[in-house]
């Protein structure tokens, strides 16, 4: 007997430990498991809220559930209870007692707001009109995809947004169509990206954490934005400073000299692309096009297709047959015409081979 | 009681409600007609959680699913929720303060006319092309982006509906200022009455805002305006404050009848009168105060700056002490009570924690860095369907099961409502409370499919067997009123026995005069304090005398009707219609032409003579 | 007292507006219904001074540009007028004296239909001088206060002629005066917005 119940005792244990690591989410994508400054302070502050909500819960039920054992109406009694008009001191128990809990709470959240909103380094400029001492990175959500533009590098890229660890990256935001919200739960809290001005914020990506995720956050649109909004996601690559600082140098370079297709396939690819898809495609590092499309210079290193799905040669083929089937609502469908198959492949080809580090 | 029991064919009957500016009549107008279009929001959430249940569902297209949670939401705050409440308001209100109808009858069934027209309209467009699908909170962006005619069909049954909501408002305000029987102080005044005067007071503040909103959405999707056109100089932003102005209030306008309907349920149920009855008029008028002074915290992540999202999340955190006041109040309502557990008391035991719940998570909400990763969340949808199922809904169940014996003179089945109770208790916590974590664990909320292997997959699937308990639970509630109805046990004045207020002393269902002689009121609970004495109903302050009655009309059909035809004028006005100019004239004109016939033909109602009165009373006593 | 009883001067109350039940819900009801309408126009001009002077190109005409203090300021003159005007008639409400409350109102109607006929000029010029409902977000804001103020004008000048053709022959009863004394009620509203429409708008218009 002893034993069982010893057994039962550390399988409800385990249980409870599984539901917590469960409910904590996954490391690249939790507000629970934060992998930076701007996280942590948030969670830290997530968490003292629940330490006093629970306190509040926890007086509530105890004096609810006495309430309601103690004064059950026996069968039969018909006494008339005691007409009780209410109670002063009680009153003000319960008027000062939240009143001191919610002053305790609200001290770190005017810090926090006040904090989380300093972007001053970003005004910061050298003699060349450059940010001084910060990574600043303009971010454009448009419907079902976005834009990151490193302005002090004078390069774009798309749907993978780059960032050093262990530094402040500072977001210009802003949207071309309907509002989104640019949100990537592991980092830090969003911020709406709205048609009309441009907001600011900074992120923080520990190295140590950015490991634990394999370098590789989820990022999330967070406001309604039409039927695709659910499959509004972009991926969040993290890099050591000097990984980065390498990065930006071969986006630089591509931006110079723009890539040549190699092979017969990928050069057919590249004239059917020259055809139907460059009116809305950039495929230099340097500019945005039109901006009407995602920037594809580096579309063979990008972690998937359309924002969400694998990145393979399969997708890709059938993502540009169909984009619709996959993406609703997006404004690429029936922008250039049937292709056959044989186009797609070399299309395919193609846009896997551009590629901007490994060449 | 000689003319409400004469049996009446379908027909009469029918043009008997169309016509009626009874108080009684209109609240069970308001209930069938929120009853339905609260099944229907339910069928949307549940189609919802069907989609939701799991990952990469394809049950419904995104197009379909962003039509559902955009109509699951407006159809079920302004036309189910606020409706049944503004019902149950109807039907209880004035029985409660003593008065024999609201002050403006004509206006009341204008009101319930306007809401029922504007509700059609907006679940028209299921059938004329699409339903609206920028969300319940149709951020202009997104409206003016959106195509078809789904969002025109928002603008303007809203419009309308609001106008409803709005002269119901004025009517309940005037109402309990000025028709309250001798000796009714405003510190006399049962709990729920005066939850409806402080509503009403937000109504009347609180639904303008929108209806600019709605104007200026309405003018730029129909009439080419340029409000929220960034390229022409418009601000979308406007749209936001504009609609959380109205936004925020509007949820203290759900939830403080609900407050009122456990506050008479706690009293009654623990026969003890309201712990610190005069601490919870205070709080429930503050709330109403603070509830217009919080609308940015639902915008903490729209870019204000620091300082306007540091004056919000303070401001929002202070509500959270009148309403802990509130909780407090009634536990010790029940404190050295006598409390029995009949349905009602049953949701409204049920209702403390769960409503806490919800409570706390408003105050981590209202924590603005924090909300930066709450907002937009699925911990945003627990937080406020905590707030909205385990408040309001929970407030309505219990009212309605309540009420209904006042109402209709027969109670509804006791066993059948524990089951209903019960079902839609562990349903309402299964769908929720797993929906705090989706939201931390990064899952956005208006999301019409998600991606296996980002850790949702687990709790989504709960949520959704969560669904089907209440479901369950609301089904059998119907089975409840059919079966019920069908047996129609009638009841007395109190069937409840420990009816405390004025409403108990009088026949269920009250005669359409309500009151043979207005009542005398000696203090708070003033039927209980007669009880206590040995009486058996309250003691008249006035002698028995003809009473004067308003007379039913068909006109606030006519003036709704000519509003509904000009709507879909206006609603084709964009396609260049040569017809819609003058649908829009023709309706406006049937709309002001029925007024105008209001206001010429003299209306001075007619008189209830003493004799027959007398006559009732013989009758009564002979049976 | 029955609200169709026929009244001498001195059995007419010292406040007909709110001798009945009836009257004082209205009386009450009205006032509400005005708090309810003071939110709405706030609103308005809350877009307003959000959009004003928000064009979509340089060449457009801003509000320094447009407006022109002589034609506003006799509108505002002529409103105010009839709002005192409308004072005279409820004066002879409560003195049983029909006619003359019906004179009274004649003319407050007049001032009204001549106010609007200013505004229509006035409309009428700025769309001319490239400033429409549609132009701008500045025209749409602009529009949508101003005409909904308009509107209102609109419906009580309406509201007032039905009620005096309707009451022509039948004189005064405490079932009609109410009637009156709401209309008024409205009538100084519309002319209380039109001093904010007149500050805000025009003059605050003019400085920039």
């Amino acid at each position: 007997m002893k034993t069982r119940l010893r057994k039962w005792r550390l399988i409800s244990l385990f249980a409870i430990m599984t539901l917590i690591l469960a409910g904590c989410g996954e490391a690249n994508l939790s507000a629970l498991r934060p992998a930076g400054e701007v996280a942590q302070k948030q969670f830290n502050l997530m968490v003292l809220s629940t330490l006093i909500m629970v306190l509040v819960i926890i007086v509530v039920v105890v004096l609810f559930v006495i309430a309601i054992v103690r004064f059950r109406r026996k069968a039969g009694d018909e006494s008339i209870p005691k007409q009780v008009e209410g109670s002063h001191k009680l009153e003000v128990i319960w008027t000062t007692i939240p009143i001191l809990l919610l002053i305790i709470l609200a001290i770190p959240v005017v810090t926090y707001t006040f904090e989380f909103a300093d972007t001053s380094a970003m005004e910061v400029k050298d003699k060349d009109g450059k940010t001084k001492d910060a990574v600043v990175i303009n971010v454009r959500a448009n419907l079902y995809w976005w834009e990151f533009e490193y302005p002090d590098y004078g390069i774009f890229t798309s749907q993978d947004l780059v960032v050093p660890t262990d530094e402040k990256v500072y977001f210009n935001l802003k949207a071309s169509d309907v509002k989104h919200s640019f949100w990537v739960p592991a980092a830090g809290g969003k911020m709406d990206t709205n048609v009309d001005g441009v907001n600011q914020m900074y992120l923080v990506f520990d190295s140590n954490k950015a490991n634990e995720a394999e370098n590789l956050f989820y990022g999330k649109c967070a406001e309604l934005c039409g039927p695709s909004h659910a499959l509004m996601d972009f991926k969040v690559v993290t890099k050591s400073k000097d990984d980065f600082n390498s990065w930006v140098k071969s986006m630089q370079t591509v931006a110079k000299e723009p890539a040549v297709a190699e092979g017969e396939l990928a050069k057919q690819g590249q004239e059917i692309f020259n055809q139907s898809c460059i009116g809305c495609h950039a495929v230099s590092t340097s500019n945005n096009g039109a901006g009407m499309g995602p920037n594809l210079a580096n579309f063979g290193e990008r972690e998937r297709i359309a924002g969400f799905l694998p990145h393979d040669e399969e997708n890709l083929k059938n993502w540009i047959k169909n984009p619709d089937d996959y993406k609703p609502g997006n404004t690429m469908s029936g922008k250039y015409g049937d292709l056959t198959d044989e186009q797609i492949d070399a299309l395919a080809e193609y846009l896997l081979n551009l590629k901007v580090e490994d060449k | 009681m000689s003319t409400y029991a004469k049996k009446q064919g379908f027909g009469a009957t029918l043009w008997d409600f169309m016509t009626t500016v009874d108080h009684k009549k209109i609240a069970i107008l308001y209930l069938i007609s929120g009853g339905l279009f609260f099944i229907l929001g339910g069928l949307e959430a549940v189609f919802i959680r069907i989609q939701l249940a799991i990952p990469d569902n394809n049950f419904m297209s995104a197009g379909i699913f962003n039509e559902m949670i955009t109509m699951h939401g407006t159809t079920m705050i302004f036309l189910a929720a606020m409706p049944i409440l503004l019902g149950i308001m109807n039907a209880v209100m004035p029985l409660q303060i003593g008065a024999r109808d609201v002050a403006f009858p004509f206006l009341n069934s204008l009101g319930f006319w306007l809401f029922f027209f504007g509700g059609v309209v907006l679940n028209l467009s299921w059938f004329l092309g699409g339903a609206p699908d920028a969300g319940w909170t149709s951020y202009a962006s997104l409206a003016i982006h959106s195509e078809g005619h789904g969002v025109d069909f928002y603008v303007l049954g809203l419009q309308i509906s609001g106008f409803g909501t709005l002269i119901a408002g004025i009517n309940f305000l005037v109402t309990i200022i000025n028709m309250r029987t001798p000796g009714m102080t405003y510190m006399r005044m049962p709990m729920f009455t005066w939850t409806t005067f402080v509503v009403s007071a937000l109504i009347l503040f609180a639904f303008p805002p929108l209806t600019v909103g709605l104007f200026l959405l309405l003018f730029d999707r129909m009439f080419g305006a340029n409000f929220f056109d960034v390229a022409a100089g418009g601000n979308t932003i406007i749209w936001e404050h504009l609609f959380w102005i109205f936004g925020h209030p509007e949820v203290y306008i759900l939830i403080l009848p609900a407050f009122g309907i456990f506050s008479e349920i706690f009293s009654t149920f623990s026969r003890k009168r309201l712990f610190g009855y005069s601490s919870m008029v205070f709080a429930t008028v503050l709330i109403g105060f603070l509830g217009f002074m919080v609308w940015a915290h639902h915008m903490f992540t729209v870019g204000l700056g620091p300082i306007a999202n540091a004056i919000f999340a303070i401001a929002t955190m202070a509500i959270a002490v009148p309403t802990g006041i509130k909780i407090f109040n009634w536990i010790f309502t029940m404190w050295g009570g006598s409390v029995t557990f009949t349905v009602p008391m049953l949701y409204a035991v049920s209702f403390i924690p769960s409503f806490t719940m919800g409570g706390v998570t408003g105050i981590m909400l209202g924590a603005a860095p924090a909300d930066y990763q709450y907002h937009d969340s699925y911990f945003v949808v627990a937080h406020f369907h905590y707030v909205i199922v385990g408040g309001v809904v929970l407030g309505i169940l219990a009212g309605v099961t309540y009420y209904w014996p006042k109402m209709f003179g027969t109670m509804l089945n006791e066993t059948l409502g524990k089951f209903t109770f019960w079902l839609f208790l562990i349903g309402f916590h299964l769908t929720f409370f797993v929906q705090h974590f989706l939201g931390l664990m990064g899952m956005p909320r208006r999301v019409f499919t998600y991606l296996p292997g980002q850790g949702w997959e687990t709790s989504n699937l709960i949520s959704s067997i969560g669904a089907i308990f209440m479901s369950v639970g609301i089904i059998i509630l119907l089975i409840n009123i059919v079966i019920t109805s069908v047996k129609n046990v009638r009841v007395g004045n109190d069937p409840w026995g420990d009816g405390r207020t004025l409403e108990w002393a009088i026949p269920s269902p009250p005669p359409f005069y309500n009151f043979k002689q207005l009542p005398l009121v000696r203090g708070l609970d003033a039927y209980w304090i007669e009880k206590m004495e040995g009486k058996k109903e309250m003691t008249p302050a006035e002698p028995l005398d003809d009473i004067h009655m308003p007379n039913g009309s068909i006109i606030p059909i006519c003036i709704t009707i000519g509003l509904f035809i000009a709507a879909f004028g206006a609603l084709y006005n964009m396609d260049n219609k040569t017809w819609s100019v003058p649908v829009i004239i023709i309706g406006l004109l049937i709309t002001f032409g029925s007024m105008l016939v209001r206001s010429l033909k003299d209306d001075h109602g007619f008189h209830i003579h003493k004799e027959e009165l007398m006559d009732d009373k013989d009758k009564e006593v002979k049976a | 007292m029955h609200v169709e009883e026929k009244f001498t001067d001195a059995t007419w109350p010292a406040s007909p507006e709110t001798a009945t039940l009836e009257a004082k819900n209205k009386y009450l009801g009205f006032w509400l219904f005005l708090g309810g309408e003071t939110v709405l126009f706030a609103s308005l001009f809350a877009t307003y001074l959000a959009l004003k002077d928000k064009v979509p190109d340089s060449s457009m005409p801003l509000a320094k540009d447009l407006f022109e203090i002589p034609l506003t300021f006799a509108m505002t003159m002529i409103l105010l007028t009839s709002s005192l005007t409308s004072v005279y008639a409820m004066y002879h409400m409560k003195n049983n004296s029909f006619q003359k409350m019906q004179t009274w109102l004649v003319i407050t109607v007049l001032l009204g239909f001549s106010f609007l006929a200013l505004e229509i000029y006035e409309f009428n010029h700025y769309v001319h001088l490239g400033h429409s409902f549609t132009s701008s977000a500045f025209g749409s804001a602009f529009y949508s206060l101003v005409g909904f103020h308009g509107a209102h004008v609109t419906f009580g000048l309406m509201w007032f002629l039905a009620l005096m053709i309707r009451n022509a022959k039948r004189g005064l009863s405490l079932y009609n005066a109410p009637k009156f004394f709401v209309a008024s009620l409205y009538w100084h509203f519309i002319d209380v917005v039109w001093v904010f429409i007149f500050t805000v708008v025009y003059l605050m218009g003019m400085v920039g």
